[in-house]
């Protein structure tokens, strides 16, 4: 489904992925560990079209993306991609439902159509009762349930997590990512999600280890 | 998990016959590994021997006549057991410390070894995850205590491949 092929990538001076190779079943729920600086962030962008390696191939549902335009990248990005991040990144101006919708408004949904669809997604989330909410008004966790929601719901091919439960406790980062999971399985998204988090990544189907910027894999049987 | 003491703390909520010890057993602290009838006769043979419990005989006939009734003594025992702390044990740890440093001394690949080590725990706390998200609080919670465990592990595993160099320095003669 999205395969990254011996991808180099340097900062100015500073390698930060120097021959990755990684390979993502669609469908498959990935978690991508390993120590900070290794270059689990650089890879993902590399992943979704964000950044361009230097050297190495990107492929996305058979096609390869890392020669594409950066308009034709981002309308990738927009069409069959999701993202979470960190800290959820919600424009604050915007309601959580607006918030919500927005990839829909981007892609050119009708309002109320996209609205309705978001606020769709409260429920499922355990965000009952929260639409009107700006993100001011929401705990990191709610926020990051938002955050998720408009993540997925353009039902994106692929949802791309960088830390989504970075900011959070553990009860509340569990919490997070058992809606991720149980969401995207529902739909059937192929999830790619870094984390560092051991009890995080079990959420996943798999995990590769990120170390000096290529993907370990494993040597013994 | 300590069976006798465990017997013998059902047994101090109320007397009971070993068949209802068994099945309170197995729904609470058996986990998927059922006592065995035997055991569960066996130790509460044990524990009579030792005036942990008495036994009431109840009329009539069948294996199910034995009412057991725990002792002061018994229930002193469970007290001492419930106050006293568990010894503070990391015993995995130190069995993969003993693997790593002989891999290095042997010039093996220790940090091959560890990262399946680490894959072996993970896909543990894949399970123990998944046991999580479809059971009920005590097996949700019984999970946790294995996943913070195994997590403990995993963070010493990734802190050792870190500073292997320095281990195969420290080890070699
Ligand atoms: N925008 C950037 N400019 C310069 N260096 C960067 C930038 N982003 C990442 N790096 C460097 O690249 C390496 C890998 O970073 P990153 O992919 O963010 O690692 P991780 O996500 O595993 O913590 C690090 O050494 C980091 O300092
Ligand atoms: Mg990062």
């Amino acid at each position: 489904m999205i395969e990254a092929r011996d991808v180099t990538l340097s900062f100015g001076e500073t390698p930060a992925l120097r021959g990755a190779t990684l390979t993502v079943a669609e469908g498959e729920i990935l978690a991508v560990m390993g120590p900070s600086g290794s270059g689990k962030s650089t890879l993902l962008h590399c992943l979704a079209g964000i950044l361009v390696p230097d050297t190495g191939e990107i492929h996305f549902a058979g096609q390869r993306i890392d020669t594409l335009d950066e308009g034709a990248r981002s309308a990738l990005r927009r069409d069959r991609f999701g993202f979470v991040f960190q800290f959820g990144q919600l424009v604050p101006e915007l309601t959580a439902v607006e918030n919500v919708a927005l990839p829909l408004l981007l892609a050119g949904t009708r309002r109320r159509t996209a609205v309705a669809e978001a606020a769709s997604w409260f429920a499922r989330l355990d965000l009952d009762g929260l639409q009107g909410r700006r993100s001011g008004e929401l705990s990191g966790g709610q926020a990051q349930r938002v955050a998720l929601a408009r993540g997925l719901v353009a039902k994106p091919r692929v949802l791309f997590a960088d830390e989504p439960t970075g900011s959070l406790d553990s009860l509340t980062g569990e919490h997070v990512m058992d809606l991720l999971v149980g969401a995207a399985r529902e739909q059937g998204t192929t999830v790619v999600v870094v984390t560092h988090e051991a009890r995080v990544a079990a959420y996943a189907d798999r995990e590769v280890i990120v170390r000096d910027g290529t993907v370990t894999t494993a040597v013994l049987a | 998990m300590s069976v006798p003491l465990t017997l013998l703390g059902l047994l101090e909520r109320e007397p009971s016959h070993g068949y209802d010890l068994k099945r309170d057993y197995d729904a609470f602290f058996g986990r998927g590994r059922p006592l065995p009838f035997g055991q569960v006769y066996a130790t509460l043979g044990r524990l009579a021997r030792d005036g942990k419990v008495v036994i009431a005989v109840e009329p009539g006939d069948g294996p199910e006549r034995k009412r057991y009734v725990i002792t002061e003594s018994g229930a002193s025992e469970v007290n001492a057991w419930l106050v006293e702390p568990l010894e503070p044990e990391p015993h995995l740890q130190t069995v993969l410390f003993a693997k790593v440093v002989l891999a290095l001394m042997l010039g093996r690949p220790a940090e091959d070894y560890l990262d399946t080590q680490r894959r072996a725990h993970l896909a543990r706390m894949r399970e123990l995850t998944e046991v999580k998200r479809g059971g009920n609080l005590v097996d949700a919670l019984l999970a946790d205590h294995g996943l913070f465990h195994l997590e403990a592990d995993l963070r010493w595993i990734d802190t050792t491949v870190a500073r292997l160099d320095g281990l195969a320095k420290a080890v070699a003669r």
